[in-house]
C-alpha cells in the first residue's frame, strides 16, 4: 500500500471507529472532550506507525489500545503531580483498568450504550444548538472540523472554536456520561432528534450559499439517525426521523433540475425518486407506527411525506389526508409554518381559495415576517386564482427575502411570468 | 456515495442447483451483516442462487436468445451483494476488508453512478426535466 493510500485507510478506519473509540474511552474517563484529545493521539500514533508497518488486522482495537496508554500514562502524570490526590489516584488506575476491561468487551459487541451516552452529551441542552451540531458531526460523524466548516460555509476557526468551548462547557457545567431516565430523557431525546434534522435540513435545503443542496451532509445525518435507530431501537420518534429524511433523501435526484436549480415536489419525474431510499422510510415509518408512535412530531411528518411517497402521480396525492396529519401535528406543536403547510394541503384539496384563507390568517404572524415561503405560496396561491399583480408581488418578495440564490432565481421566473404579457 | 459490494466465490459458477452456503458461514456473515447496520451504511443486500438456477439472455443480431444455466463459458460469477452508504472509496475498501471471507472469495467494489455523473447529454436522456 503506498503513502496516500495508507492515509486514506487510515482516513477510512476513523470514520469507522472514531465514534466508537470516543464512547469507549469517555466512559473510563468520564469526559467527552479528553475522551476525544485521546483518540486523536492514537490517531496520531496510528499516521505515525502504519505506513511503516501496515494497517493492523483490527484497527479499531489497536487505536483502543493506543488511546488507553495515554489515558493510563496522563492519570500517572498527574497523581505524580498532585500527591495530596494520590490515593485518589490509585482509585482511578485501578477503576481505569477495570474499565479498560470492560472497554475491550465492549469494542467487541455491545457498544450501543456508550455511543448512546455519547450522542446525549453531545446534544446536551446545556450547548448552544450550533455547538450540538458540530460536536455531533465532531464526535459521532467522525467530520473533521474542517470538513464541518466546509458544510455549514463557516471559517474553521470558527468551527474549531466552537467545538473547543462545546467541550470546556460540557466538563465545566459536569454534565454526566450518562443516558438520561425519567422525565428528562424525552426533552434529551428531542434535542438529539433536533440536532440530526438540522444537519439533514442544511443538507437538503442549503440555508446559505449557492447549491441549493449539499448531498454529503444529508448522508452524515441519514447514517447518524440510522445508527441512533440501531442504539435507541425502542423509541419510536427516533424511527420516525429516519422515516421522514428516508423518504425525503428518496426525491433527492429530482428536485434539483440540470443548471442546479430547484424542482418542486409537484413537478418532479417520481421515476427518479430512489426506491430504496423510499421502501427503507416506509419501513421506518411502519415500525414507528408499530411502536405505537404514529402521533409523534416526526413520524407524522414522515406520514405526510409517505402521502407523496405513494403517490405515482401527482394527481394521486392524497391531499385530505395531508391536510388532516398537518391539522394533527399543528394541534401537537402549533406553529405558523406547519398551519401555512397545512393552508397548502387545503388549497389541493378545497381549491386555492379555501388554502388563501388560511395563508392571509398568517400575513400578520410576525415569525414569518422574514420567511420567504410565505409570500412564495400566497403568490402561488393568488396566480391559481388569476390575481397576478398581487401573486407577482408575492413571488418578488419571496426573492427578497430567500437567501439562496437557486431558490431566488426561481421565484424571480415565476414572478416574471406573472408580469402583462 | 454509494457502492456495490459484489461477493464473487470461486467455484460458484458450477455449483449445483440448490446450492446454500454452510450455518457457520451463514453466522459469520450475519454478524458482519449486523455490523454494516449498526454502522447506518447499509441499504440493502442479497444473496444470489446459484448460476445453475439462473437464465442469461443474450442478443446475436439483435434478437434476445435464451440460455439456461450454468454457463460453461462463465469464469467467475456473482453470488451476491451489498449496497452501501459511505463517504469514501477508502472507507467502502475497509468496510469489504472487514468481511469474514473465505480464501475462495472475492470482493469487487463498484461506485453507484449518481445523475450528477453523467455529462449533460446523457441527463437528459435519462428523462432529467430541461
Amino acid at each position: 500500500m503506498s503513502a496516500p493510500e495508507t492515509h486514506q485507510a487510515i482516513d477510512a478506519v476513523w470514520r469507522i471507529e472514531s465514534a466508537r473509540l470516543i464512547a469507549g474511552l469517555a466512559r473510563i474517563v468520564r469526559d467527552v472532550g479528553l475522551a476525544e484529545e485521546l483518540a486523536q493521539d492514537a490517531l496520531v500514533a496510528a499516521l505515525e506507525q502504519w505506513p511503516g508497518s501496515g494497517v493492523p488486522r483490527n484497527p479499531g482495537a489497536w487505536l483502543m489500545a493506543a488511546a488507553k496508554h495515554r489515558a493510563i500514562d496522563m492519570l500517572r502524570r498527574r497523581t505524580l503531580v498532585e500527591r495530596k490526590h494520590q490515593e485518589l489516584g490509585r482509585d482511578v488506575e485501578a477503576h481505569l483498568a477495570a474499565a479498560a476491561r470492560d472497554a475491550d468487551l465492549a469494542m467487541e459487541d455491545d457498544f450501543g450504550d456508550d455511543l448512546l451516552r455519547l450522542v446525549f452529551t453531545a446534544c446536551h441542552p446545556v450547548l448552544a444548538v450550533e455547538a450540538r451540531v458540530a460536536l455531533t458531526l465532531r464526535l459521532l460523524g467522525g467530520l473533521t472540523t474542517q470538513e464541518i466548516a466546509r458544510a455549514f460555509l463557516v471559517a474553521e476557526a470558527t468551527v474549531a472554536q466552537r467545538i473547543v468551548r462545546a467541550k470546556r462547557t460540557l466538563s465545566e457545567a459536569r454534565v454526566p456520561f450518562e443516558i438520561p431516565v425519567g422525565a428528562d430523557r424525552a426533552e434529551r431525546l428531542s434535542s438529539v432528534l433536533q440536532v440530526i434534522y438540522l444537519v439533514f435540513n442544511e443538507g437538503y435545503t442549503a440555508t446559505v450559499g449557492d447549491d441549493w443542496m449539499r448531498p454529503a451532509l444529508c448522508e452524515d445525518a441519514l447514517r447518524l439517525g440510522r445508527i441512533l435507530a440501531e442504539i435507541a431501537p425502542g423509541e419510536p420518534e427516533v424511527h420516525g426521523l429516519v422515516a421522514l429524511m428516508e423518504i425525503q433523501a428518496s426525491r433527492a435526484n429530482a428536485r434539483v433540475g440540470p443548471s442546479g436549480e430547484p424542482v418542486l415536489l409537484l413537478e418532479q419525474d417520481r421515476s427518479r425518486w430512489d426506491h430504496i431510499l423510499m421502501r427503507r422510510g416506509l419501513a421506518a415509518l411502519a415500525r414507528a407506527e408499530r411502536l405505537g408512535g404514529a402521533f409523534g412530531p416526526y413520524a407524522l411528518q414522515a406520514a405526510i411525506a409517505a402521502c407523496h411517497a405513494r403517490a405515482v402521480t401527482p394527481q394521486e396525492t392524497d391531499w385530505a389526508r395531508i391536510a388532516v396529519l398537518y391539522e394533527t401535528l399543528a394541534r401537537l406543536e402549533p406553529s405558523p409554518v406547519v398551519e401555512l403547510n397545512r393552508a397548502v394541503a387545503v388549497a389541493m384539496a378545497s381549491g386555492p381559495a379555501a388554502g388563501l384563507e388560511l395563508v392571509d390568517a398568517l400575513v400578520s404572524e410576525p415569525s414569518l415576517s422574514q420567511y420567504h415561503l410565505l409570500p412564495s405560496v400566497r403568490g402561488d396561491l393568488l396566480e391559481k386564482l388569476g390575481r397576478l399583480d398581487e401573486a407577482r408581488a408575492e413571488f418578488e418578495r419571496a426573492a427578497s427575502l430567500t437567501k439562496n440564490a437557486r431558490e431566488r432565481a426561481l421565484l424571480l421566473g415565476r414572478a416574471k411570468a406573472c408580469a402583462p404579457a | 456515495m454509494r457502492f456495490m459490494m459484489l461477493m464473487i466465490p470461486k467455484g460458484y459458477e458450477k455449483a449445483e442447483p440448490g446450492t446454500m452456503p454452510d450455518a457457520k458461514a451463514v453466522a459469520a456473515m450475519t454478524k458482519y451483516n449486523e455490523s454494516l447496520q449498526k454502522a447506518g451504511v447499509l441499504l440493502a443486500l442479497d444473496g444470489l442462487h446459484p448460476p445453475s438456477m439462473g437464465a442469461r439472455v443474450s442478443f446475436p443480431g439483435g434478437k434476445p436468445r435464451v440460455t439456461d444455466g450454468p454457463f460453461a463459458e462463465a469464469k467467475e460469477v456473482v453470488g451476491g451483494y451489498w449496497m452501501i452508504q459511505v463517504r469514501s472509496k477508502a472507507e467502502a475498501i475497509e468496510w469489504a476488508s472487514r468481511c469474514p471471507a473465505s480464501e475462495d472469495e472475492v470482493i469487487e467494489i463498484r461506485q453507484v453512478q449518481e445523475m450528477a455523473d453523467f455529462p449533460p447529454d446523457v441527463q437528459k436522456a435519462a428523462g432529467r426535466p430541461a
